[in-house]
């Protein structure tokens, strides 16, 4: 017998990995979550059928997302994680001591209670006394807050389904009103190449756009996501990780990554003319 | 009502045996089951297509049921507790012409309050009846009007003992019920007939904790838009009916104006709605009530903005309040309520049901979720920090007690002549002019046209409101009487 998991990337295009084993499934309120192993890329899980992390390349869109912003001001002390429901993002925050306090906030307990048991690797940072969980909507817990976060995290899903507030004008601005006045966002922002993904990057980008002074999109290469072309977004009142990154003071840390480097972070930043043209009509 | 019989669904099922007999069409629509429009089928899909049909014996007939259509009616009156329902298919409009055209003749006269919606004008442009109006309460802060006070009634039956019905809007568009109740004995005490335009009250035959429906009241009619609050498809409502009037009188009445090709496609959506609501009405119901308490509590927690429900209860023009209307006081941040509508839709991609000089309103209903309110609530929460300004010089009423100077049908038929509104002053309107939503006419055929009333067009129009009624498209001009 021979079993695969297969996401359709498009209409058109499936992606199939083959499963050793499957772990869990279950339907939280929000979703359905799926564990799989597999001999290519480990345990892998997936929300409604969509993949979420596999252990082989998790460490290349959590470097991304957590160390470029941390290079480009060293001195972030309160940070706010949307989504990340692996602990990946945590795992790689926890690892700079200057920084004080880490609230996170997903919307689906059981998906961090799956990945506690199934992904020790990613899940293993939950418990530093730094870390602080909440389980609701990243929408509303946002709201309430002004002027705390020196940096705002959004790891979040795509934009259908329970992830789609985050990817709102609405959640945009709360952030922006979250953040401190040098305050820094960044977020998943979906793969320029299929037309429905690049739709949903467009948009979010029209929309931090408007809000940010600051505002630009780094790229990585995730060999499971849809065209494995995986984009971030990166946003601030002040900074700009080009002129602003400290490349001696993160390298001074001795942080040892596996895929981000002081030149990655450099180099990131240098899009591809179909991407940079889709962003510049983001706005029609 | 008897669950036992509320689980069936019989235009429903007559629907699924025509489709399962494969008959072949040689009747109109012309479209044949989608075959001959395959654009629209394919926008509509086939299962939609393949049950636009005509009447015929298995599927019994709206104007005159005996079959399927009957036993429909039977179980919607039964889940409605009412001594019959109408499947109603030329929209709540045609159920509230249909039940004052029930019960007035020309020249007959009505009391009513003045801010009911447009299509209650149009049934006395129609029949000829004359409207005695109730002037509702008006909230001085939220600038909206309220229910019909007991009293106001009272006085209104005594100086009119020869008017034929009451007729109420309950709740209003904002949630607000009168004393159903106790008008209602006192209209009956007084051999007049109780009408109630009950559009935004479909669940309140259904919930807990929600207001008392008019047939529970022991009104004599209701018009229930199903569709609004109930789930069914655009256009489709109820018009139910309590002992003391005739079914067959009244079937007559909504006959003379209601379509002969009745759509199965509405017939159906108000049958599988009715079961629907039977069988869960009750928890539906509670999830939307929580979640516009849930919603209401969050947005006045964000501040400048007033959600109001309950509290406004006052025994009399407020007796009751409809909390699944989630109606919220704008112009304390400096904004119309079109003008946070006109933002929620054009920035935030967020469409809610009206926008009018001091509030919004939106909709809980059967379909609702709570992560769409919390994008509701978060946006609310960037509008007021991105927009809020000094709230001086903004209009701070929504309502203003006509002047009426002759009865709706005849200022309607009367000889009339165009004029700019701005130069209005003083004429009678031969012609309606309102804000769409909410359809509540500012002026009426018939009434006397104010400096007041041209101020508050011209500032609606500037805010942003959509004003419809008037002839000219554009609504510069407006038709008034000869004199």
């Amino acid at each position: 017998m021979e079993l695969w998991y297969t996401e359709q990337h498009t209409d058109n295009v499936r992606f199939s990995i083959k499963v050793d084993k499957p772990l869990y499934t279950d339907q939280s309120e929000f979703q359905r979550i799926d564990v799989f192993h597999s001999k290519e890329f480990g345990n892998f899980f997936t929300l409604d059928g969509l993949m979420m992390v596999t252990e082989k390349d998790e460490f290349i869109y959590h470097d991304m997302i957590v160390h470029v912003p941390m290079a480009t001001n060293p001195k972030i002390k309160n940070v706010l994680v949307i989504g990340a429901g692996d602990g990946g993002t945590v795992r790689e925050l926890t690892r700079y001591n200057t920084i004080e306090k880490i609230d996170m906030v997903e919307i689906d307990k059981m998906v961090v209670d799956v990945c506690r048991e199934y992904f020790p690797q990613t899940a293993c940072k939950f418990d530093d006394p730094r870390v602080q969980l909440y389980f609701e909507d990243g929408l509303k817990f946002v709201r309430s807050k002004e002027n705390t976060y020196d940096l705002i995290i959004v790891d979040s899903t795509d934009p259908f389904g329970p992830g789609e507030g985050l990817f709102t004008k609405e959640f945009y601005g709360n952030c922006y009103k979250a953040l401190k006045e040098d305050g820094i966002l960044v977020n998943q922002h979906e793969s320029p190449y299929y037309q429905e993904y690049a739709k949903s990057m467009q948009r979010a980008h029209k929309r931090i756009r408007e809000l940010f002074p600051v505002c630009r999109v780094y790229q990585a290469h995730i060999p499971s996501y849809p065209s494995g072309h995986w984009l971030f977004g990166f946003a601030s009142k002040t900074y700009d990780p080009l002129i602003d990154i400290d490349e001696q003071a993160w390298n001074s840390l001795g942080l040892k990554t596996k895929y981000y480097n002081t030149e990655i972070h450099k180099g990131c930043f240098a899009l591809p003319n179909y991407v940079l043209e889709l962003l510049v009509n983001a706005g029609e | 009502m008897h669950l036992l019989c509320q689980g069936k669904a019989p235009i429903y099922e007559a629907l699924l045996k025509y489709k399962s007999m494969r008959v072949v069409p040689f009747d109109v629509p012309g479209h044949k089951q989608g075959r001959g429009n395959p654009e629209l089928t394919d926008f509509l899909g086939e299962k939609c297509l393949s049950v636009d049909v005509n009447s015929m014996k298995p599927l019994d007939n709206l104007v005159h049921p005996v079959s399927v259509i009957k036993e429909a009616e039977e179980l919607a009156a039964d889940a409605f507790g009412a001594n019959h329902a109408f499947f109603m298919v030329n929209g709540t409009t045609s159920a509230v012409q249909a039940m004052i055209m029930s019960v007035c003749k020309q020249g007959d006269k009505v009391i009513m309050p003045r801010n009911v919606h447009r299509s209650a004008i149009n049934a006395l442009i129609i029949s000829g009846a004359i409207p005695v109006y109730v002037n509702p309460g008006v909230n001085k802060k939220l600038g909206i009007p309220l229910g019909m006070s007991v009293e106001d009634v009272k006085r209104a039956i005594a100086e009119n003992p020869d008017a034929k019905a009451i007729f109420i809007n309950n709740p209003t568009y904002y949630g607000i019920c009168s004393d159903l109740k106790t008008i209602t004995e006192l209209a009956h005490r007084h051999n007049m007939y109780v009408l109630v335009d009950e559009a935004h009250g479909s669940h309140f035959y259904f919930g807990s904790d929600l207001p008392i429906s008019a047939m529970a009241a022991g009104a004599d009619m209701s018009a229930v838009s199903m569709h609004k609050t109930g789930g069914s498809l655009t256009q489709s409502s109820f018009l139910l009916k309590g002992e003391r009037l005739n079914t067959g009188h009244v079937r007559q009445t909504i006959n003379l104006t209601q379509t002969t090709s009745g759509s199965y496609l509405l017939l159906s959506s108000l049958d599988i709605s009715r079961r629907n609501l039977a069988l869960a009405g009750k928890s539906i119901f509670e999830k939307a009530s929580s979640l516009a308490n849930y919603a209401r509590e969050e947005i006045n927690k964000i501040g400048g903005y007033y959600a109001f429900s309950k509290e406004l209860i006052n025994g009399d023009s407020v007796y009751d309040f409809d909390h699944t209307k989630l109606s919220i006081h704008t112009r304390e941040i400096g904004l119309a309520g079109i003008e946070v509508y006109d933002i929620l839709r054009d920035d935030y991609g967020i469409q809610i049901e009206l926008g009018d000089i001091g509030n919004i309103l939106a909709i809980i209903s059967v379909g609702d979720r709570a992560l769409a309110l919390e994008r509701l609530v978060s946006s609310l929460s960037e509008i007021k920090r991105l927009y809020i300004r000094d709230k001086s010089g903004m209009l701070d009423h929504e309502y203003i007690n006509p002047e009426v100077v002759m009865a709706p049908q005849k200022a309607f038929y009367s000889d009339q002549h165009s004029i700019a509104i701005r130069d209005s002053t003083g004429y009678i309107s031969g012609e309606f002019v309102m804000c769409y939503p909410p359809g509540i006419p500012i002026l009426a055929p018939g009434e006397r046209i104010t400096e007041e009333i041209i101020d508050y067009i011209a500032y609606a129009k500037a805010k942003g409101s959509s004003l419809t009624g008037t002839e000219d498209m554009s609504i510069e001009n407006i038709r008034v009487l000869e004199e």
